[in-house]
């Protein structure tokens, strides 16, 4: 058995649609051939890639795709998936939506869809586009390679952008492939939020393939939330990849509450006393597969890096996790921890968890723990002997799980929604 | 109230309780006491409907229904409770919005309007009283951090919030110091209102100053050995249980 998928049908419309576009925009185009040289001389992983193991993806590269579908979307449609006191950029099937738009660009935080950032901003959007996400990397490659539009955000030195800033990504029609792109690039001092979140509107078979590139500079603090409430038949792969510089804070949370499979790449690369936040819940059933890959590298001393993921799975659902924790020689002093744990509802639902770290340094203090197991039978006998009904009891218990997740969430509109979704999956009621 | 008739139960094949047979009136106070491993506590998570535990044989009467067929939550909501022995902690859970949760389960299965915010707060502030609890302790976790005797204070408060028919004390004085143990019991005696009904389950008498019982049982090798009054517990503090050892041992 070979580690890679060969002559995946995703492999070869992609290919053809990259040829068919490659002139789109001239800026973009040298960028593009390269990505579009390796993705070509690269296949999809199978189960026998170390890192693919439990997520077999054969299926979902070997489906015949549309790459772009024009359709006409209302604002009443997407009007469920804005969230109060944030500013939202919209795509429909990756197409840049200017009058379903709302945000604020200023002086000293411009936001633009991609297309007109790289008009204004060519040097800048060059110095950083697909710098950081391995192109070799067939999902990331086939992104960097058909990319003509994004979510752009540049915030200069010592700007505070208090409002938090969403790229969603609407998609309608039925086997359709969008290929979301993000590039946040936060100089010195510079603070900013960042949401990305996906509307699947009357589509089946979906696949949704984003890379989401960040680049935070010394003192600069960027939030990013990826809210993965995806519906039945959407697949998701992404990548967040982030740079961190001396003393900044980056923290990402990711929340999955659906989807068919969901493959979450999260790396960051710290620099010295930094903060490299790591946050994630994943509430599934179903058949959800959902897997998260993070990787935190402390190439400096004095950084702290700390990893919470929780994951409560019912019916036929699977999760995977896997956390790497890199500490290079030179980086004494760190402190790197991580923690993953499960609940499961169901005799059905399976857990693969998988803690790798890989310590050169001797003078660090790492820690790492995971647990997988039923919903405690002690709490529910408490509750219920209090009066309250078994399901309600469930709901309350899990919901308490997932609690120290949430609060992690700094936004108080942002963090009534990510409760609200949780406690709908619950179908626990808030009081 | 409640008539419990020769039950029988046991935890993974070990039988415990071995015909337990008690009669309990609205209004009286029954001390259960017993050596340690006599199946004071299994006898009391048996009545609220601890799962690990199978009933063998025997019914048991509450109010006219077959306590045994019902649900915990149902055994709560029809006005039983139980005061744990070992109050769990639950992160994440605040105190208040778990009892509320109770509260209005509770007042629902009994046809009465479930209060709003107002009124259960109205309500808390006054039952907070009962056992000079902390407000402290009502934003927090349930009984997360909480001590001992907070603990053990929690519980008779979430009973004075639930109103029920027969409360069952499972081992409350256990780690209390006297202090605490005066401000359970003093709980305990302001929700005696002639109507409710305790059960005590207790391994020492000195609870037994404070709560004083109608009736004295004394729960040995799963069979109620011998009952009387007050006065029975005095007898069991000065002489331990040897004594009653010896006399049902020599029976057989």
């Amino acid at each position: 058995m070979s580690i890679v998928i060969e002559n995946a049908a995703l492999k070869n419309n992609a290919l053809s649609y990259i040829e068919d576009t490659i002139e789109k925009v001239p800026a973009l185009v040298q960028l593009r051939t390269e990505a579009a040289e390796t993705f070509a001389s690269s296949d999809f992983p199978s189960i026998q890639h170390e890192e693919w193991k439990y997520t077999n993806i054969k299926k979902l590269v070997s489906n015949t795709y549309s790459f772009s579908n024009d359709v006409n979307v209302t604002a009443s449609d997407i009007q469920e998936y804005l969230i109060e006191g944030t500013d939202v950029m919209v795509f429909v099937n990756g197409v840049y939506n200017a009058s379903l738009s709302s945000f604020t660009s200023t002086e000293k935080v411009i936001v633009a869809p991609l297309s007109e950032a790289i008009e204004k901003h060519q040097d800048l959007v060059l110095a950083h586009l697909g710098k950081y996400a391995d192109n070799s990397l067939p999902f990331v490659g086939v992104n960097t390679a058909s990319v003509v539009e994004g979510g752009f955000v540049y915030a200069k030195r010592n700007a505070l952008s208090e409002t938090p800033l969403m790229f969603l990504n609407v998609v309608s029609g039925d086997n359709i492939v969008v290929q979301p792109r993000v590039l946040a690039i936060l100089e010195e001092g510079a603070q900013a939020s960042i949401i990305e979140r996906n509307a699947v509107i009357n589509g089946d078979s979906v696949l949704i393939n984003s890379v989401a590139e960040v680049n935070v500079a010394e003192r600069a603090n960027l939030s990013h939330l990826k809210l993965q409430d995806e519906v039945e038949n959407t697949s998701l792969v992404t990548l967040s990849e982030a740079q961190q510089a001396d003393n900044s804070v980056y923290h990402n949370i990711t929340i999955t509450t659906g989807g068919h499979i969901v493959r979450n790449n999260l790396n960051i690369a710290l620099g010295e006393h930094c903060e490299g936040l790591m946050t994630g819940l994943y509430l599934v059933k179903g058949k959800t597969l959902v897997d998260n890959h993070t990787m935190v590298d402390h190439k400096m001393p004095n950084s702290y890096s700390n990893e919470l993921y929780k994951g409560i799975l019912s019916e036929k659902s699977k999760g995977v996790f896997n956390g790497k924790i890199f500490v290079r020689e030179d980086a004494q002093k760190t402190n790197a921890f991580q923690s993953n744990k499960n609940i499961l509802l169901s005799q059905d639902a399976v857990v693969d968890t998988k803690p790798q770290l890989e310590i050169w340094a001797d003078d660090v203090s790492c820690s790492h723990g995971c647990t997988v197991g039923a919903l405690d039978e002690e709490p529910m006998f408490y509750l219920r002997a209090r009066g309250i009904p078994e399901d309600k009891a469930r709901g309350l218990l899990i919901y308490a799980f997932a609690g120290d997740v949430i609060e992690k969430i700094s936004n108080d509109n942002v963090r009534a929604l990510v409760e609200k979704i949780v406690a709908t999956e619950m179908g626990y009621d808030l009081i | 109230m409640l008539k419990i008739n020769d039950l029988k139960s046991s935890i993974e094949d070990k039988e415990i309780l071995k015909g337990i047979n008690l009669e309990i009136k609205p209004g009286e106070v029954h001390a259960i006491m017993g050596p340690n491993g006599s199946g004071k506590s299994t006898l009391a998570s048996v009545l609220a409907g601890r799962e690990d535990y199978e009933v063998e044989g025997g019914e048991v009467d509450f109010d006219g229904e077959d306590l045994l067929e019902m649900a915990p939550e149902v055994r709560a909501q029809k006005g039983l409770f139980l005061a744990f022995q070992y109050p769990v902690e639950i992160p994440g859970v605040s105190n208040t919005n778990f009892l509320r949760t109770a509260v209005n389960e509770v007042r629902k299965a009994r046809g009465e309007e479930p209060y709003n915010a107002a009124n259960f707060m109205k309500e808390m502030k006054e039952k907070m009283q009962i056992v000079s609890i902390d407000k402290s302790l009502m934003g927090r976790s349930l009984n997360e951090g909480f001590s001992g005797g907070e603990k053990k204070r929690n519980e008779i408060f979430h009973m004075a919030m639930l109103d029920p028919k027969l409360a069952i004390l499972d081992e409350t004085d256990s780690g209390l110091d006297i202090d605490a143990l005066r401000i359970v019991a003093n709980g305990v005696n302001t929700l005696r209102d002639g109507n409710r009904s305790f059960v005590v389950v207790t391994h020492y008498q000195r609870l037994l100053d404070y709560i004083v019982p109608d009736f004295v049982h004394v729960l040995y090798k799963g069979k109620i050995v011998k009952s009387g009054t007050k006065e029975l517990a005095l007898e069991l503090e000065e002489k331990g249980y040897d004594w009653i050892i010896q006399e049902v041992e020599g029976q057989n």
